[in-house]
C-alpha cells in the first residue's frame, strides 16, 4: 500500500495514501468527534462536527471526507477548531427537543455524548424548533423527526446497505427533513422493517418500537402462563447492552434473568430452528428429487420475506414454505406444549426475544395463527430485554448461569448458528447430507458459507449430487443474487438470504453500536456456542425427535404442513 | 438576396416581452402589410438590449434611431411618420434623466456610452433564432480556427494567457480549470454550462442565452475540443422558457449545419450538446449540486475534493463554466489572448456584465471593462438614484456578496478589490439602495433567501442561517438584545469556516458587510429601538406635524380608526391603536405625517 507522510497535532506518521484525515487521525490515536460519519457507509461530510485545520486550506475541512496528501499538516485542537465544533453541535442542540432524561436513547445517544465531550454548557439560541408528528403506525419502528439531526445515515443504510431506498431528504433550509416518499408513513412505503435505519441512527429519531409495557402487564397477570423463547443471536449481544464486552456469551445469565422477570418457562428458539431444518431440509430434498422450484431460498428472515414480497413478487415460489423458527415455536407452544402440559392455550402468552425488528411485524401477520390463536403474542428485541432487566434492578453480571426449560429449550449447535450469516445453510447441509446419504458426515463445519463476505458461494457434494449453494446477507447483496435468478442465469440449488449485515447478529433490534468488528465478535461467539454443544445436528435433537414421533408425524406431513408451513403474497406498497 | 430599405429591430428579450413587445411586433407587421411596405421593411425580433427600464425597445436602421417604451398604438406614427415619410417620431425618443435632452441615437445614450459591449455585442442586433445572422457577424470562426489551426493544448494555453476568470462567482482562472480537466485521466469527459442563474435581481445569463445563444454553444464546443470532451450539457433553469426555446433552436441549427455533431469541419472532432432543465433550486448553481441534478438526484452539493475536473458528471472529468464565461471564449480565440488581456486590470481581464436593479434610474444590463469604478456604473451608466434620493449602499455579488457604502464607490470593480472590502464579484448582480433602505432589513432579506434556499445538508448553513435570521428579525422587530451584534459576528465566522459549499460559506457576507459599514444602524435598532431609514414598520412611530391642514384624508385612509381630528384642524394619531401600515402617510397631500 502506498503511504504518505502526514503530521497530526505535531505527531509525524505514515498513513495510506487513500486515507481520509479522519482515518489518519485514528491511526495517530487522535479522536475526532463525528456524527454523520459511519465507518460502513459512504462518508458525506454533512454534519460538520469533525472539522480540523489543515495548513494552507482556505477554511477548516471536514476530516471524514478530506483526503490526506503527502506532507499534510493537520491540527485537530486549535481554538478555531474547538469553537467551530462547539458551534455546530450547539446549533444541533438548539433544534433538538433536549428531553434527554426521558428519551429512549438516554445515555446511549451520540449527540448527547458529543455535547458532553465538547463541554457545551449553554445554547445561545432560543428560536424555533422543529416539531413533527411521530410516525408509529407500523409494528416495528418509531420515527420522531423532531429528534432527527439530518445526518443522513438512515438514508445511506437503507439505500447502500439494504438497496431498499425508503428514505430521502426533502424540502429546503430549516424545513429539510428525512422522509419516505411523499412523506408517507413507513407502513405505507416499501419498508422491510429490517431496522437498519434505527441501528445507525445517532439519536432517538428512529428507534425500535417499545413493547416492554405490554409484556410487563402480562407478567403481572396471575391468570396468564407467560412463556418466552430467545433467538440464537440474542445470547451473544445482550451482554453489550448491559455493560459486558461485545460478543460476550450470556446464555445462562439471560435464562436466569428471564426467570427473575417472571416468565413461567424459558425456552430456546434454537429448538424451533432444529424443527425448521427438519422441515426445510425435507422440502429441499423434495424439490431436488421431484423437480420442484429451484433454487429454493430460505425464509427465516422476515425482513427478507418482506423484501421479496415487495420487490421480487415474481420470485415468491422460490421461498421455502417453512415458517421461521419464531413462528414454528409460536405454533407449537400453543398446541404441542399446551397439550403436553395441559395448559389452556387461551392462557398462554407467548413472548419472543429477538435481535430483529421485522419479527414484530412477522408475529402480527394475519396468517400466523395456526394454533387458532395468535401464535406469538409479543416480540421484544434484545434492546428491550436489556431495558426490562435494568428496570427490574437485576444485577445481570452477578447472576449464575441457568438452563433452559425442557422440552422446547433443548437444542443443538445447528440451531444456534442460525444467528450468523451462512448458519441456516450450514445447519441444513449437516442434516440434508446425512438424511440423503444415510451416512454420517466426516466434517460438519462448512467454512465456505461462513464469514462476512457479502455473497458467498459453495459447492457441496451430497452423495453423488453436487449441490450449489449461495449465501447473501444484507438486502443490497440479496439483490445481486435475485437479479441473477430473474435473468435466469443462476444454477444454485439452495440460497440463504438474511436481511441484516452478518445475519441476525446484526439485526435492527440488537444493541445499536453495530459495526463489522463487533459483528465479527458476535459471530465468533455464535460458532463458539455451536462448538460447545453436545449435539450439533438438528436431526439429532432428542426433543425434536420426540416431537415428530409422538405428536407431529412426518416432516412435511399433514400436521406439520398446517402448523409449520406458510405462504407468501405480494405486498403493494409504493 | 432580398433587398430591403429599412430594418426594424424589436427587442424580444424577457423584459421587453413582458412590457408588450410581442404586441408591438404583431401590430407593426400588420400595419406594414396594410401599407404594402412589408417587402421593403424587414422586422426582426432580437435579444435583449439591456435597457430594460425603457422597454419595449425598437431600433430603426439604417438610421439607427432608438425608440423607447413603444406601445401598440405608437405603431401608426412609426410607420406613417418614420418609415413612410422619414421623420423621426420625437416623442418616442429617449430623454436623458438630468438634461432631458432627446437622444435619437443608440450609441449617444449615456447608458451605452461607457459600456464596452463584447459579450453582449450581438444582443439586440441579430436574430437569435437565425444561425446565419450569427455567422454573418463572425460566428463560429473561433471554432473553425481552434479546430483548423490550433492544438487542444494551445487552446487551453490561449485561454490561460487571456486571463479569463470564471464569471459565475468564484473567479477561478478558466484556462487553468480547462487544463485540469484536459490532464485528468479518462476517456470520456464532459463540458457543462452552468445557466442556473439564481441571484435575486440577476439576469445576465438569461439575456445572453436569449440574445446570442450561439456564442455560448461555440464557447462550449471550443472547450470540448480543448479538454477532449465530446458531450456537453447546458443546465438551465426551467424558469427561463425563452432561453430554453432559443437554445433548442440554436442547437438544432448548429447540428443542421454540421457545427455540432460528428466530425465538425472535417476535423474528426465530435461534439453534441444536451439541455437539462433545472427545477429552480438556487443551490443547483453550485457545481457539485448541479451535477447531481443532471444525474437525476436531489440537487445537493458534495464535498470537494475530488473536484469535477477529476470526477464530475457520472464520475467523469468535467469542466463547468457559467454562461458568460463561455460567451467570452470565441473572441479570445478569434482576436487573441493578448488583445483580451489588454482590457481590464492586472488580475481581472476583459469585461463583466452587471444587472443593475434597485433604486437606480436605468434598470438593465450593462457590460463594462473590469476596473471601472462603481460610481461610473451607478451614476454614468445607471443614471443615478431616482426621485432625488441619496445613495446609501450597493449590494454586489447577490446573496454571497456584500453591501458597499458611499465611500467605496470609487473602488475599481475587479475580483480582488471586491473581496478585500468584504463583497465579491459574484455573478454580477448590482442592487442599489437609497436612504430609505434599512441595512439590517437588507441583511435579513438576503439571509432569508439563503436560509430558504439552503439545501439542508450541512448543519451550519441549515441551522446557522436560521438562527442568524431569527436574530436579525428580532432586531428589526425592536426586540434586539445587547450582544446580538457580537453573536451575529461569531455565527458568521463559524458558518464561513464550517459550511460545506459556497452557498453556506458566503451566506453570512451580507450580514458581515452591513455590520462593518452600517454598524450604527444595527445599534440604533437595538439600543434606541429606531430604524434610521424608517423602513422597519414595527419600529415606526407615526405622528402628524403642525403642517396638517385638517383635510381628514388620513383619517379616512386609516383602517383601524387610529386618527382623530375635526375638519380643518390638526389631526392626531393614537399610537396605541396604530398598526403602522403607513396608509395615512401615503395619503397625506401635505407630507404632514412623519415616521419618528
Amino acid at each position: 500500500m502506498e503511504m504518505v507522510n502526514v503530521t497530526i497535532d505535531g505527531q509525524k506518521l505514515q498513513v495510506p495514501k487513500t486515507a481520509t484525515v479522519l482515518e489518519a487521525a485514528r491511526i495517530a490515536g487522535v479522536k475526532i468527534p463525528t456524527l454523520c460519519y459511519h465507518p460502513e457507509l459512504r462518508p458525506e461530510g454533512n454534519c460538520r462536527v469533525c472539522m480540523v485545520a489543515v495548513a494552507g486550506a482556505r477554511s477548516l475541512v471536514a476530516s471524514c471526507v478530506y483526503p490526506v496528501n503527502d506532507g499534510m499538516v493537520v491540527n485537530t485542537n486549535t481554538a478555531d477548531v474547538r469553537e467551530a465544533r462547539k458551534t455546530v453541535v450547539e446549533l444541533l442542540l438548539a433544534n433538538h427537543p433536549q428531553d434527554c432524561l426521558s428519551c429512549q436513547r438516554n445515555l446511549n445517544c451520540e449527540l448527547q455524548s458529543i455535547a458532553g465531550d465538547l463541554g457545551i454548557r449553554k445554547v445561545r439560541f432560543d428560536g424555533e424548533r422543529k416539531n413533527y408528528p411521530i410516525d408509529e403506525n407500523n409494528p416495528s419502528i418509531v420515527r420522531d423527526q423532531s429528534k432527527c439531526i439530518l445526518c443522513g445515515r438512515c438514508i445511506r443504510a437503507c439505500s447502500e446497505r439494504q438497496g431498499v431506498h425508503v428514505y430521502s431528504f426533502a424540502n429546503r433550509g430549516f424545513d429539510t427533513v428525512v422522509v419516505p416518499a411523499f412523506n408517507q408513513g413507513l407502513h405505507e412505503v416499501a419498508c422491510t422493517y429490517c431496522g437498519q435505519c434505527a441501528s445507525v441512527c445517532p439519536t432517538a429519531a428512529i428507534v425500535v418500537k417499545d413493547d416492554t409495557q405490554k409484556v410487563w402487564h402480562e407478567l403481572s397477570n396471575p391468570g396468564k402462563h407467560v412463556v418466552v423463547q430467545t433467538a440464537p443471536a440474542v445470547r451473544v449481544a445482550l451482554g453489550e447492552a448491559l455493560g459486558l464486552e461485545p460478543g460476550a456469551i450470556v446464555t445462562g445469565k439471560m435464562v436466569a434473568a428471564l426467570r427473575r422477570l417472571g416468565f413461567s418457562k424459558v425456552f430456546d428458539t434454537n429448538f424451533a430452528a432444529d424443527v425448521t431444518i427438519m422441515e426445510e431440509g425435507a422440502e429441499l430434498l423434495d424439490r431436488l428429487e421431484h423437480g420442484g422450484k429451484l433454487p429454493m431460498i430460505t425464509s427465516c428472515s422476515p425482513g427478507w420475506v418482506n423484501f421479496a414480497e415487495l420487490v421480487y413478487p415474481e420470485l415468491l415460489d422460490h421461498l421455502s414454505t417453512a415458517k421461521s423458527p419464531q413462528q414454528m415455536f409460536g405454533a407449537l407452544v400453543k398446541t404441542y406444549y399446551a397439550e403436553k402440559t395441559d395448559v389452556n392455550p387461551q392462557d398462554i402468552v407467548s413472548v419472543s426475544i429477538m435481535p430483529c425488528t421485522a419479527k414484530k411485524a412477522e408475529a402480527a401477520r394475519s396468517e400466523m395463527n395456526s394454533s387458532g390463536l395468535q401464535d406469538v403474542d409479543y416480540v421484544l428485541t434484545t434492546q428491550e430485554l436489556a431495558a426490562m432487566i435494568r428496570q427490574a434492578g437485576i444485577d445481570f453480571n452477578t447472576l449464575s448461569n441457568e438452563e433452559y426449560d425442557a422440552p422446547m429449550g433443548i437444542a443443538t449447535g445447528a440451531g444456534v448458528i442460525f444467528g450468523a450469516t451462512g448458519g441456516v445453510m450450514e445447519a441444513a447441509l449437516r442434516t440434508v447430507a446425512e438424511i440423503a446419504t444415510g451416512k454420517e458426515l466426516e466434517c460438519i463445519e462448512f467454512h465456505g458459507v461462513r464469514g462476512l463476505q457479502g455473497v458467498k458461494e459453495a459447492e457441496v457434494k451430497i452423495g453423488e449430487t453436487v449441490v450449489k449453494v449461495a449465501v447473501a446477507h444484507s438486502l443490497a447483496n440479496a439483490r445481486l443474487i435475485l437479479d441473477k435468478i430473474k435473468k435466469g442465469d443462476c444454477d444454485y440449488h439452495f440460497i440463504e438470504i438474511m436481511a441484516c449485515p452478518g445475519g441476525c447478529i446484526g439485526g435492527g433490534g440488537q444493541p445499536v453500536s453495530s459495526c463489522a468488528d463487533i459483528r465479527q465478535k458476535r459471530i465468533n461467539s455464535i460458532y463458539e456456542c455451536d462448538k460447545c454443544s453436545q449435539l450439533r445436528k438438528s436431526h439429532h435433537n432428542p426433543a425434536v425427535t420426540e416431537l415428530y414421533e409422538n405428536w407431529l408425524g412426518k416432516s412435511m406431513g399433514e400436521k406439520a404442513h398446517k402448523l409449520l408451513h406458510t405462504h407468501y403474497h405480494p405486498q403493494n406498497r409504493c | 438576396m432580398e433587398h430591403v430599405r429599412a430594418h426594424v429591430l424589436i427587442c424580444a428579450g424577457t423584459g421587453c416581452v413582458s412590457s408588450g413587445s410581442k404586441k408591438v411586433y404583431a401590430a407593426l407587421c400588420e400595419k406594414l402589410t396594410q401599407k404594402g411596405m412589408d417587402k421593403e421593411v424587414k422586422v426582426i425580433e432580437t435579444g435583449c438590449h439591456g435597457f430594460c427600464e425603457m422597454g419595449p425597445l425598437l431600433v430603426v436602421y439604417p438610421e439607427g434611431v432608438f425608440y423607447v417604451r413603444v406601445q401598440e398604438n405608437d405603431i401608426d406614427d412609426i410607420v406613417e411618420e418614420h418609415l413612410f415619410k422619414g421623420r423621426i417620431v420625437e416623442r418616442l425618443l429617449y430623454k436623458e434623466p438630468v438634461s432631458l435632452e432627446k437622444i435619437p441615437n443608440y450609441s449617444d445614450i449615456s447608458f451605452y456610452k461607457k459600456q464596452m459591449r463584447m459579450v453582449l455585442a450581438n444582443c439586440g442586433h441579430i436574430d437569435p433564432e437565425n444561425i446565419h445572422e450569427y455567422i454573418a457577424v463572425g460566428g463560429y470562426e473561433a471554432l473553425a480556427r481552434a479546430l483548423g489551426e490550433m492544438t487542444p493544448e494551445s487552446v487551453v494555453d490561449e485561454v490561460k494567457k487571456s486571463g479569463l476568470r470564471g464569471r459565475g462567482g468564484g473567479g477561478f482562472s478558466s484556462g487553468t480549470k480547462w487544463g485540469f480537466t484536459r490532464n485528468a485521466a479518462g476517456d470520456k469527459k464532459y463540458v457543462v454550462c452552468n445557466a442556473d442563474e439564481g441571484d435575486p435581481g440577476a439576469f445576465m445569463d438569461r439575456s445572453v442565452l436569449e440574445g446570442d445563444p450561439h456564442r455560448v454553444i461555440e464557447g462550449m464546443a471550443v472547450c470540448g475540443y480543448a479538454i477532449g470532451a465530446d458531450e456537453g450539457y447546458i443546465y438551465v433553469r426551467a424558469e427561463y422558457p425563452l432561453a430554453i426555446k432559443r437554445l433548442r433552436i440554436a442547437i438544432q441549427q448548429a447540428e443542421d449545419l454540421g457545427l455540432l455533431g460528428d466530425n465538425i469541419f472535417g476535423s474528426g472532432f465530435n461534439f453534441r450538446i444536451k439541455i437539462k432543465e433545472g427545477a429552480g433550486a438556487f443551490v443547483c448553481g453550485e457545481e457539485t449540486a448541479l451535477l447531481a441534478s443532471i444525474e437525476g438526484r436531489r440537487g445537493m452539493p458534495r464535498p470537494r475534493p475530488p473536484f469535477p475536473a477529476v470526477s464530475g458528471l457520472w464520475g467523469k472529468p468535467t469542466n463547468i463554466n457559467n454562461v458568460e464565461t463561455f460567451a467570452n471564449v470565441p473572441q479570445i480565440i478569434t482576436k487573441g489572448a493578448d488583445w483580451y488581456s489588454s482590457i481590464g486590470t492586472e488580475r481581472s481581464k476583459g469585461t463583466k456584465v452587471f444587472a443593475l436593479t434597485g433604486k437606480i434610474n436605468h434598470t438593465g444590463l450593462a457590460e463594462v471593462p473590469m476596473g471601472i469604478s462603481m460610481r461610473e456604473i451607478i451614476y454614468d451608466i445607471g443614471g443615478g438614484i431616482p426621485d432625488g434620493k441619496k445613495f446609501k449602499a450597493v449590494q454586489i455579488g447577490g446573496p454571497s456578496g456584500g453591501c458597499l457604502p458611499e465611500h467605496l464607490l470609487d473602488l475599481p470593480v475587479d475580483y480582488d478589490s471586491l473581496i478585500e472590502v468584504g463583497a465579491m464579484m459574484g455573478s454580477g448582480g448590482l442592487v442599489v439602495m437609497d436612504e430609505t433602505t434599512c441595512m439590517v432589513d437588507v441583511a435579513k432579506f438576503f439571509l432569508n433567501f439563503t436560509q430558504s434556499e439552503s439545501c439542508g445538508k450541512c448543519t451550519p448553513c441549515r441551522e446557522g442561517t436560521k438562527r442568524m435570521l431569527e436574530i436579525l428579525t428580532r432586531i428589526t422587530d425592536g426586540n434586539g438584545r445587547q450582544g446580538d451584534i457580537a453573536l451575529l459576528e461569531d455565527m458568521a465566522k463559524n458558518i464561513k469556516t464550517t459550511a460545506l459549499c459556497g452557498l453556506g460559506q458566503t451566506a453570512p457576507n451580507p450580514v458581515l458587510s452591513t455590520i462593518k459599514y452600517f454598524r450604527h444602524e444595527y445599534e440604533a435598532h437595538i439600543n434606541d429601538k429606531k430604524c434610521p431609514a424608517g423602513a422597519c414598520t414595527k419600529l415606526a412611530v407615526f405622528s402628524i406635524t403642525d403642517s396638517c391642514k385638517g383635510c381628514s384624508l388620513c383619517k379616512k385612509a386609516c383602517p383601524v380608526a387610529a386618527i382623530s381630528g375635526e375638519i380643518k384642524a390638526k389631526h392626531t394619531i393614537d399610537t396605541i391603536k396604530c398598526i403602522k401600515c403607513g396608509a395615512c402617510m401615503a395619503k397625506c397631500p401635505f407630507k404632514s405625517i412623519i415616521n419618528g
